[in-house]
């Protein structure tokens, strides 16, 4: 075969330009991500306090310039909490979406690649997963097993797995139909090296893109089970629960209840709006 | 592939009379459903009953002594066989008498009963309040689409399904009860006696969820139309000169209904994530603050109820989304 006829039936990888394509929206929100980030995990360094220590008595105190996001209920210094805490939130939300990409997207393949009886009973045991509300599954096994942090990361990664599933699986099938992939089949190549050379690169944006959305529905999720008190155990807390443990400045309009949701729906807020102004991607939807 | 619509579970169907087509579709579509909330009671019983562990040493905790812990055990039927159990609690769910209460000895259906009809209450008036809106909003931001009002909405809502629910309900608690002192706080007077007390103890509830669910529900409305305003008879319509109030509530919505109306029951489904947080957050004595509850006492027959009882809704109103779907859509009945 000469050159010139393979490349006519070689698969089409897009290249991209350094920013995307994105807009400025698009481009403000990516920044943001990344700031959040680098603080997760330098952070604690950046910390004026120790995040554990009593530093006045000051209870739910105002915002000031000794304490920027004023003190909690224990007149801990807010600043120093948030910044501990973004690792819990964004520790355990990383590798719990991770976990489902992953899962999604090798079981979606498999699916795809191996049709027959193997589909039918992946798709059906990924109906079932789809048919619990993501919150009423965590509580359910909160309720069983409690709520360490392996536990979480492994109940999160499940609920979101179906989600990358379906789109894994019907992308990859929209692809095998494809003439590359008639062409790569007929050249004598085997099944693994079709689906590692000529399917996979050409997923890598839905499943990056679907990977950010899956993140956004964990730390939702992860925090709002902090909040009803039932994610990350004390002295350890994320987000969620610090807005949990200072749920009883609320009548005093103290900072420390607003301050971290608004940290939470700055992260979230910033992924979907990247996710949203990606040139490949019209029309978002959650699911 | 050729299966690609396995997804809604239909096969292959002749074109024939329509009538009996479709009623085929929706009933093989209802008997989807029941077997996929079988499965689901199959997965939430042995969540919570075939852990590795002892249920009763879970409830009990390690400091529990041995007589405690027979006596649970007994009353559990832990020393009858798994299946054994499970169809027994099954034939209970079935038959409304899903066991007791390990906590306060109550029945189930006693605790769950008032607090299913307080959280469908509370869901419906959030279903009344968000529809319409959400209409009018998508509705606009599809016919106006790529304008200024477009783009704001977008943004907008955008940002709003990505906002945890909590913060909406702290925010409106920090603004209407504390700064303004117009509705009362963290608290929800089941006993009002006048109208207008009924709605100010629903007032931040009922906002706070119809602001988590109606930006997803804008959102589909408005794409579920946009697609309708892609096809080609609506261009012919444009071509020929239709004008544009005509062109959408004439041409356009009524084929776009079925896409809408099926947005609308899926993003009803979101109402079950928000109604645990905000149910939790104002006191409301709804069945998902019963089932948040019994999770941190681990009162399991409750907790199975109550997960039962939330995925059924669930599956409902996804089911009721496919029937718009297949109803309205005159190309499902002859695939």
């Amino acid at each position: 075969m000469s050159a010139a006829q393979r490349t006519a039936v070689v698969a089409p990888v897009r290249r991209r330009s350094v920013t995307l394509g994105l807009s400025a929206t698009g481009c403000v929100a990516a920044l943001v991500v990344i700031a959040l980030l680098v603080l997760a995990v330098i952070g604690p360094m950046l910390a004026p306090y120790p995040p554990g220590a009593i530093v006045t008595d000051d209870l739910f105190g105002p915002m000031s310039r000794a304490h920027l996001f004023g003190t909690d209920y224990l007149g801990r210094d807010m600043l120093s909490r948030i910044l501990e805490s973004a690792r819990y939130t964004l520790g355990i939300a990383l590798p719990a979406a991770a976990l489902a990409s992953l899962t999604g997207t090798s079981l979606g393949m498999l699916a795809a690649s191996a049709g027959g009886l193997t589909d039918a009973a992946l798709s059906r045991a990924m109906d079932t997963l789809i048919c619990f509300p993501s919150i009423i599954f965590s509580l359910v096994v909160v309720a069983a097993c409690g709520s360490s942090v392996t536990v979480l990361i492994l109940t999160a990664g499940v609920i979101y797995t179906p989600g990358c599933f379906r789109i894994v699986r019907s992308i990859a099938t929209d692809i095998s139909a494809k003439d590359f992939v008639h062409a790569a089949r007929a050249r004598g190549e085997r099944s693994p090296a079709i689906v590692l050379e000529e399917i996979l690169p050409n997923m890598v944006a839905p499943i990056l893109t679907d990977f950010g959305l899956r993140f956004v529905f964990i730390v939702l999720l992860l925090s709002s089970l902090s909040f009803l008190g039932l994610g990350i155990q004390p002295p350890y807390s994320d987000w969620g629960g610090l807005v949990r443990e200072n749920l009883d400045g609320l009548s005093s309009g103290a900072p420390a209840v607003l301050i971290p949701a608004i940290c939470i729906a700055v992260l979230t807020v910033s992924i979907n709006l990247l996710i949203d102004s990606l040139p490949s991607r019209k029309g978002a939807r959650r699911g | 592939m050729a299966d690609a619509s396995a997804a809604t579970g239909s096969g292959t169907i002749r074109v024939s009379a329509s009538h009996s087509v479709v009623l085929g579709l929706i009933l093989r579509r209802t008997g989807l459903s029941l077997l996929l909330l079988l499965t689901v009671s199959i997965v939430v019983f042995a969540g919570t009953e075939l852990l590795p562990g002892d249920v009763a040493q879970i409830v009990l905790g390690q400091s529990a002594t041995p007589d405690a812990l027979a006596g649970l055990r007994l009353t559990l039927h832990l020393d009858q066989p798994a299946w054994h159990r499970y169809f027994t609690w099954l034939f209970g769910l079935l038959t409304l008498n899903p066991g007791e209460s390990l906590v306060n000895n109550m029945p189930v259906a006693d605790l769950v009963g008032g607090r299913l009809g307080n959280s469908l209450l509370l869901a419906s008036l959030t279903t009344l309040v968000t529809v319409p809106l959400a209409l009018l909003i998508g509705i606009t931001a599809a016919v106006w689409r790529g304008s200024p009002y477009d783009r704001t909405v977008n943004l907008l809502t955008v940002a709003a399904v990505s906002v945890p629910e909590f913060l909406f309900a702290t925010s409106a608690v920090l603004i209407f009860a504390v700064h303004l002192h117009w509705l009362p706080a963290l608290s929800y007077a089941a006993d009002a006696d006048s109208f207008s007390g009924l709605l100010r103890s629903f007032a931040l509830p009922v906002g706070t969820l119809a602001v988590a669910i109606f930006p997803q529900m804008a959102r589909m409305t408005r794409a579920a139309l946009i697609s309708t305003l892609g096809s080609s008879y609506i261009e012919m319509a444009v071509l020929k000169g239709v004008r544009p109030v005509r062109l959408i509530l004439r041409h356009a919505l009524p084929n776009a209904l079925g896409p809408i109306a099926n947005a609308i029951a899926l993003s009803l489904s979101f109402l079950l994530g928000g109604i645990v947080v905000v149910e939790s957050v104002f006191n409301y004595p709804g069945l998902a603050k019963l089932m948040v509850d019994a999770v941190s006492t681990r009162d399991m027959p409750l907790v199975q109820a109550c997960a039962m009882i939330f995925c059924s809704g669930y599956l409902l109103l996804v089911l009721t989304a496919d029937i718009v779907a297949i109803l309205s859509n005159p190309r499902l009945r002859y695939r």
